[in-house]
């Protein structure tokens, strides 16, 4: 069904895609598995059409083409549901399936396509209202609405770049349940992802991609998690962090019948309270878009708060301003590392006393304390570990895990006595997470709070000693991780309320 | 990378300063190219106008005394933009703050009944103060109502031209003047002592080049030039750290409009001894600051070098005019050849063009944007 043969796609500074070879045959689910950075999602890029590849060869169904755009690509049968929905949020479904499709009448397109989707619902069981508006439907939904989209032009091949991490565990079956459905229906499918359990349950073949390169490509039937993890990462993993037991001691956080508004106006916080202690690890888990970003927020001051109390290590900070609270100890590793985590084009150094730059050490009245500045920054370049040429280097010129080591070097280098961490290993490779979770557990250890907000149900597990589960702005629950069992976290990610509650 | 006929195009993420001043340099020289056509095109031979506005400016005492007396008011208001800029406020409105500052030393000069020794500086103390307030207004609208700081700081020139129109037209309008639409000569205590046989005010342009060295020492050395370089460079991260917009911007502004001002002052002051009409006062000067500062690019030190190479396309103007006979607005055309190349040939600092290895030349589709 598809062949790429050598493919070679380089960017400034990196090979992305080193002569990579990839066969998919019709009628299978085909895994690509690989760690972040390991080049999955470049190669699909290049057979969508959004790369150029600098040399290699694609052949469908036996034929050479030349894909030069996403419209090549579909018009070979190939579709792609990217990890971030590409909809119109205000427009309907049956709207967005016609959008740029040929052969619509000019009067009202949506129409004739309704009729159509209908049918492929019920064909591929992807239950979706046509006249449902966008944003409205929920990740699922939205989902289903983009593997329709690529049916309805006829893809025959259909890529999903990591279809499962903004679903909950049971949409996750259903979206599975799908895959086979097209897979009997002769479709193939390349499934991109870095979870193993997924590969397992679900994809006939699997190829493991490291460092841009092909690691090999076997039948799931003939593997199991660890040898496919060892080719991932290229050595033995650890699948347990150490980690000593959980002493609690007083409020580090304590979080009180908090509200709050989103960016558009609507309540995203209703009613949320918990409580964080000195040397715990709090983790919220949850699916993305359900609350948390502006929990985060609202603790940190960057919004505001309209009903409720925020205490952070016994003062009162509701609605205090981001540096009053940043003062009294709370550090922030925030969610967008290269919008707000660090100022791009300014030099390491700087960036280093960021939100400290206003108070001793490094600042004496007006004036700059320089030397304490390169000082502080030559210490502290080495305890974390950042790899640069100089201290003066632009932070926009660092690699992903170390822009993420110099925000972890400034926040937690002040000894706070909270720490609020959004996503902290998202997008990082292997090395860097297990750095930086290290560092988490090494603050829980010295008796800081840690509220660890991330998507990645697998870290959550690993990192928290109790796990609160966010829907809909509402906390569903608090369970203890040691007796946490996945599937009643995932029937909480869904909505469904936890029924003892547990005294926090 | 893109792949373009033979050539290979980089992305490069932080140009060096040779790249930067070699660009900025090129787009120059592209304007003076086109300027050479639009001399062609008046019937002027273009070597022969270079070679007299070459001549006439740096080939003279007078002439590099007349390249000085317009770099003052280039330095101190481009000194100032480079801060604003720094912050990415978008002050358009230095000519506006620097009438404010003309206006506010005229009041000084003629109605205050201060005496001479402190007239002088009470006067460049006035001038500062009033651009700053025109500068503030911005500020306050863009932090506060988040009012379009472009369009608020060009519309608060327009309204300053016409509050100096009126002033001389009315209540300021001087009884000596024999209806001509002028403020009365300013006491002899009011005028700038300039270098001699010149009009270059000196006191003035010791104020600008010192502006240029505080301004830098406070966006490197200060905490407050700290948090104008974060707010500049991303507004997430200022958010982020906590950095209070308001006073950043108060402060940015104070500082922009204030130095603006001080020009206002040191040409009323130095040059005219009272005040006139707002084109004769500035010559937009406000607005070709805001050329000296780009090509500064953020460094104040800098815009030393840019203003006095402003200074001198202005005193070619001059030239232009009266040798060449051509009209002096063509130093506004040339003004604008040069802020269009500058933003023109941005691109070209963040790619790095290669040619392809002598046997990949010519494969694959040559000519079209690369295989």
């Amino acid at each position: 069904m598809l062949v790429m043969r050598d493919i070679v796609k380089t960017f400034p500074g990196v090979v992305a895609n080193d002569h990579v070879s990839l066969e998919v045959q019709a009628g299978e689910i085909h895994a690509l598995l690989g760690e972040n950075g390991a080049g999955k999602t470049t190669l699909m890029n290049i057979l969508y059409g959004l790369y150029r590849p600098d040399s290699g060869e694609i052949y469908v169904k036996g034929k050479r083409v030349h894909i030069r755009s996403p419209r090549d690509a579909i018009a070979h049968g190939i579709g792609m549901v990217h990890q971030h929905f590409k909809l119109v949020r205000p427009h309907t479904v049956a709207e967005n399936v016609a959008l740029g499709l040929a052969g619509t009448p000019f009067w009202q397109p949506a129409r004739v396509v309704e009729r159509g989707l209908k049918e492929l619902s019920e064909r591929y069981g992807l239950p979706v209202d046509p006249r449902a508006r966008v944003w409205q439907l929920s990740a699922g939904e939205q989902q289903r609405v983009e593997i329709l989209k690529a049916l309805y032009r006829g893809a025959e091949i259909l890529i999903l770049d990591e279809p499962t991490s903004v679903l909950t565990p049971q949409e996750t079956a259903e979206l599975f349940k799908v895959l086979l459905h097209m897979k009997q229906e002769g479709h193939a499918v390349i499934f991109i992802t870095h979870k193993l359990s997924e590969v397992m349950e679900v994809a006939d073949r699997v190829t493991v991609m490291r460092r841009g390169k092909v690691v090999g490509t076997l039948p799931t039937a003939e593997t199991d998690k660890g040898s496919l993890a060892r080719m991932m990462v290229g050595r033995e993993v650890v699948f347990r962090l150490s980690k000593g037991e959980c002493r609690p001691g007083e409020e580090a956080l304590v979080v009180e019948d908090l509200h709050a508004l989103s960016d558009r106006g609507i309540p995203a916080l209703r009613g949320v309270s918990f409580t964080v202690r000195r040397g715990e690890i709090l983790g919220i888990a949850g699916v993305a878009g359900n609350g948390q970003r502006e929990l985060v927020e609202v603790i940190t001051g960057l919004r505001r708060a309209q009903r409720g109390r925020i205490i952070v290590l016994g003062k009162d900070l509701t609605n205090r301003s981001a540096r009053r609270i940043a003062d009294a100890g709370v550090a922030h590793i925030p969610e967008e590392r290269l919008r707000m985590g660090i100022v791009p084009g300014m030099s390491i150094e700087d960036n280093l006393i960021l939100k400290k730059h206003h108070r001793p050490p490094f600042s004496r009245g007006p004036l700059l304390q320089l030397r304490k500045v390169h000082a502080f920054a030559k210490r502290v370049i080495e305890e974390y570990d950042i790899m640069t040429p100089s201290p003066r280097t632009p932070a926009k010129l660092l690699s992903g895990g170390n822009i993420q080591r110099l925000i972890l070097a400034r926040e937690l280098s002040g000894q706070p006595g909270l720490v609020v961490a959004a996503h902290p290993t998202y997008g990082l490779d292997v090395g860097a997470t297990e750095q930086i979770r290290q560092l988490l557990i090494k603050q829980r250890d010295s008796g800081v709070g840690v509220l660890l907000v991330s998507e990645d149900l697998e870290e959550i597990m690993a990192l928290s000693d109790r796990i609160a589960v966010m829907f809909r702005g509402e906390i569903m629950g608090i369970v203890s991780a040691s007796e946490a069992k996945i599937e009643e976290i995932g029937l909480m990610m869904a909505g469904e309320r936890r029924q003892q509650e547990q005294p926090s | 990378m893109r792949r373009v006929g033979p050539f290979i195009l980089e992305r490069r993420r932080a140009p060096s300063r040779a790249v930067v001043i070699g660009v900025s340099v090129l787009a120059v020289l592209a304007a003076l190219l086109i300027m050479a056509i639009i001399f062609a095109g008046y019937g002027v031979n273009p070597w022969h106008a270079y070679a007299t506005i070459g001549k006439s400016t740096l080939g003279s005492r007078y002439g590099l005394m007349e390249i000085l007396r317009r770099t003052i008011p280039l330095l101190l208001c481009g000194v100032g933009l480079v801060i604003a800029f720094r912050a990415q406020f978008w002050n358009i409105g230095a000519e506006g703050q620097l009438l404010a500052g003309a206006v506010a030393a005229t009041g000084v000069a003629l109605y205050s009944g201060i005496p001479g020794p402190w007239l002088l500086p009470a006067m460049f103390g006035a001038g500062f103060l009033a651009g700053a307030v025109w500068g503030i207004i911005p500020a306050f609208l863009k932090v506060k109502l988040r009012v379009n700081d472009v369009i608020t700081t060009l519309m608060m020139n327009y309204i300053m031209i016409y509050i100096v129109d009126w002033l001389i037209h009315g209540p300021w309008k001087g009884p000596t003047m024999r209806g001509f639409a002028y403020t009365d000569i300013f006491p002899k205590a009011a005028w700038l002592p300039t270098l001699p046989l010149s009009r270059v005010h000196w006191p003035t342009l010791v104020i600008g080049v010192a502006a240029a060295i505080l301004a830098a020492l406070i966006l490197n050395r200060t905490r407050l030039g700290y948090e104008i370089r974060v707010v500049g460079e991303s507004e997430g991260a200022a958010r982020y750290a906590g950095i209070n917009f308001l006073r950043v911007s108060l402060a940015v502004m104070i500082l922009s409009g204030g130095l603006a001002g001080l020009a206002g002052v040191g040409e009323v002051a130095g040059i005219h001894h009272r005040l006139l009409s707002p084109t004769q006062v500035s010559m937009g000067y406000g607005y070709t600051a805001i050329i000296v500062a780009w090509l500064a690019r953020g460094s104040p030190g800098v815009a030393i070098v840019t203003s006095l190479f402003f200074g001198l396309i202005f005193a070619a103007g001059d030239v232009i005019k009266t040798v060449l006979r051509m009209p002096f607005q063509v130093t506004g055309v040339f003004n604008g050849l040069i802020l269009f190349f500058l933003i023109g040939v941005e691109p070209l600092m963040y790619w790095r063009v290669r040619l392809l290895p002598k046997g990949e030349r010519w494969t694959g589709k040559a000519g079209s944007s690369g295989s």
